[in-house]
């Protein structure tokens, strides 16, 4: 990738919670427009913190938060952790709240609506409510909200943590296919050491206690990126890499790759 | 989501009994197990009423039967529905206005925790002090109207339920979701509205239900306070009369409307609860797992 301007930059960023809990320290953190990075490290090593500051949603407790793109250009999206749908709507009024925030009507978001939730593969489930819908359902209904807003930059906690294998790599595949489309930038959390060296430029190791970074990979392999890329010798290095370095961190979660 | 418990919340869905949640349900099935059993109960309680009544020879002044408190409510029914209707009315009239007005003093509440902190101490004096104490003070000072003085002493006691848990509704919106607003710009406004107050939704109905009752009794007591002779006068009245004339069965008669209004009242409330949650809140919901 060529060098690309600046779109968020964490310098020395800590946070401390009101209980005295310290989520991060000393974070330095640098995300080029359009690079897709992905953070990895065990629970609570301050991922969703992380992610929860570059949305504005609290303030640093020391350091800055830099932005290389101007306020009004700048549409987050935000796929938290939890779906966070609302019980009293169906998937369509879900999926329209953005937009409806921004004072369109439903029937003037309707295509787009639609195309989102065929982008996840929701079709038939428009007016079902949150209660009838499975676990990874709601996470795909949260998912095409956060796309029918066509963001600038892209946040996402965990979002493919609920699903099965098949539709996890299949909305791999249209993740990236997506954000080589609408240059995105994202920043992306995942358990899972797989999906963050398939998906990224780079892949940011953290660890807890405090929350910091340790290490960052960067994934030298060119978009698009091709199934057989998952099977590669290349891939498994990449993935020897990271868990090398999130062993290092005491992280008790990972199997090791395969190979 | 579960209701929190809470002096005057409603209690929780689980320790619901079921047919309080499955009204509408039971309309439609009036033949099952939870309409049954009840009615039952209550036959046969009137039956041994009705036969105590016979057989130890109770005089009428002292407690009439059953049968003889529903002759007198047909053959008194051209005096007592007025009064019917005039009670209704009150509770009516003092119902909707603590409802609006615990709905806004709600909202008014949650826009900042300081008018909440200041103001919120005094509903709560509004409503511990005794109407039946206060209910003298404010027929004088409205004697203009007995109407307006009655339904405002209903009021009094109906809107702090709506108040308090509406309070509560509108605080409890899940945290994410308010991220969520707050991330794509929502105005207080939007945020109110699309995220606050459905939130809220089963909290005001659990209140309204609860609230429904108070105001009959608001009403019921005021009446009592009042006295009143006067053209308009309610089912207190007609109570307090009968018993002064010792017309026990009459006044037999006029309580017995008076707790059908007041169950009436709660059903109502209830269907209507049940129809506006049934889509997604866990009290309404018809669950199969
Ligand atoms: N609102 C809060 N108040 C107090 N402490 C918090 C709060 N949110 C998070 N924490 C603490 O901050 C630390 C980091 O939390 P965070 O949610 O960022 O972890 P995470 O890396 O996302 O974990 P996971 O992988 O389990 O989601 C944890 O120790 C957590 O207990
Ligand atoms: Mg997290």
């Amino acid at each position: 990738m060529t060098v690309a301007s600046l779109a968020i930059s964490l310098h020395q960023v800590d946070k401390v919670y009101a209980n005295g809990t310290v989520a991060l320290q000393g974070v330095d953190l640098t995300i080029p427009k359009g690079e897709f990075v992905s953070l990895v490290g065990p629970s609570g090593c301050g991922k969703s913190t992380v992610l929860r500051l570059i949305a504005g949603l609290g303030e640093p407790s020391e350091g800055t938060i830099e932005w290389g793109i101007a306020k009004r250009d700048r549409a987050i999206a935000f796929v938290f952790q939890d779906a966070a749908l609302m019980p009293w709507a169906n998937v369509i009024d879900n999926v329209h709240l953005p937009l409806k925030l921004k004072g369109k009507s439903l029937r003037e978001s309707r295509s787009a609506i639609q195309a989102a939730l065929n982008r996840v593969n929701l079709q038939g489930a428009e007016y079902r409510y949150p209660r009838q819908l499975s676990g990874g359902m709601k996470m795909r209904v949260s998912i095409a909200r956060a796309l029918v807003t066509h963001p600038s930059v892209l946040l996402m906690d965990e979002p493919f943590g609920a699903l099965d294998e098949m539709t996890r790599s299949r909305l791999n595949s249209d993740l990236l296919h997506l954000w080589e489309q609408y240059h995105w930038t994202v920043a992306f959390v995942t358990h899972n050491i797989y999906e963050a060296v398939y998906l990224s430029n780079r892949v940011v190791v953290m660890a807890a206690h405090p929350g910091r970074v340790v290490a960052e990979v960067t994934i030298d392999e060119p978009y698009p990126r091709r199934d057989e890329f998952r099977t590669s010798s290349a891939f498994n290095h990449y993935c020897r890499e990271v868990m090398a370095h999130l062993t290092g961190t005491g992280d008790e979660f990972l199997s090791a790759p395969v190979g | 989501m579960v209701l929190k418990a809470s002096p005057s919340s409603p209690p929780s869905p689980d320790a619901a009994p079921p047919s309080r949640r499955a009204v509408p349900a039971s309309l439609a099935k009036l033949g099952s197990a939870e309409v049954i059993a009840p009615v039952i109960v209550g036959g046969v309680a009137l039956v041994a009423w009705e036969a105590a009544v016979r057989i130890f020879e109770m005089p009428a002044y002292l407690l009439p039967g059953p049968l003889l408190v529903l002759q007198t409510l047909i053959a008194e029914w051209p005096q007592l529905f007025p009064s019917l209707l005039v009670t209704l009315q009150i509770t009516v009239v003092a119902f909707i206005a603590a409802t609006v007005s615990g709905l806004l003093i709600a909202i008014v509440f949650t826009q900042s925790k300081w008018i909440e902190r200041s103001f919120f101490p005094y509903a709560v004096i509004l409503q511990t002090t005794p109407i039946v104490a206060i209910a003298p003070l404010i027929i004088i000072w409205l004697k203009n109207s007995t109407f307006a003085a009655l339904v405002v002493c209903a009021w009094i006691v109906a809107f702090f339920p709506i108040v308090s848990n509406t309070t509560l509704g509108l605080n409890s919106a899940d945290h994410t979701l308010k991220n969520l607003f707050h991330l794509y710009g929502a105005s207080r406004w939007q945020t109110l509205w699309y995220l606050r107050l459905p939130s809220a939704l089963p909290y005001f109905l659990g209140g309204l239900r609860i609230s429904g009752g108070l105001a009959l009794i608001g009403a019921v007591v005021a009446e009592f306070v009042a006295g009143t002779g006067g053209a308009r006068s309610g089912l207190a009245y007609q109570i307090l009369m009968s018993s002064y004339n010792l017309q026990i069965p009459r006044m037999f008669a006029a309580l017995a409307l008076t707790t059908v209004l007041g169950v009436l009242i709660f059903v109502g409330l209830t269907v209507v609860s049940d129809r506006l949650l049934r889509h997604w809140h866990e009290s309404a919901v018809q669950r199969e797992n």
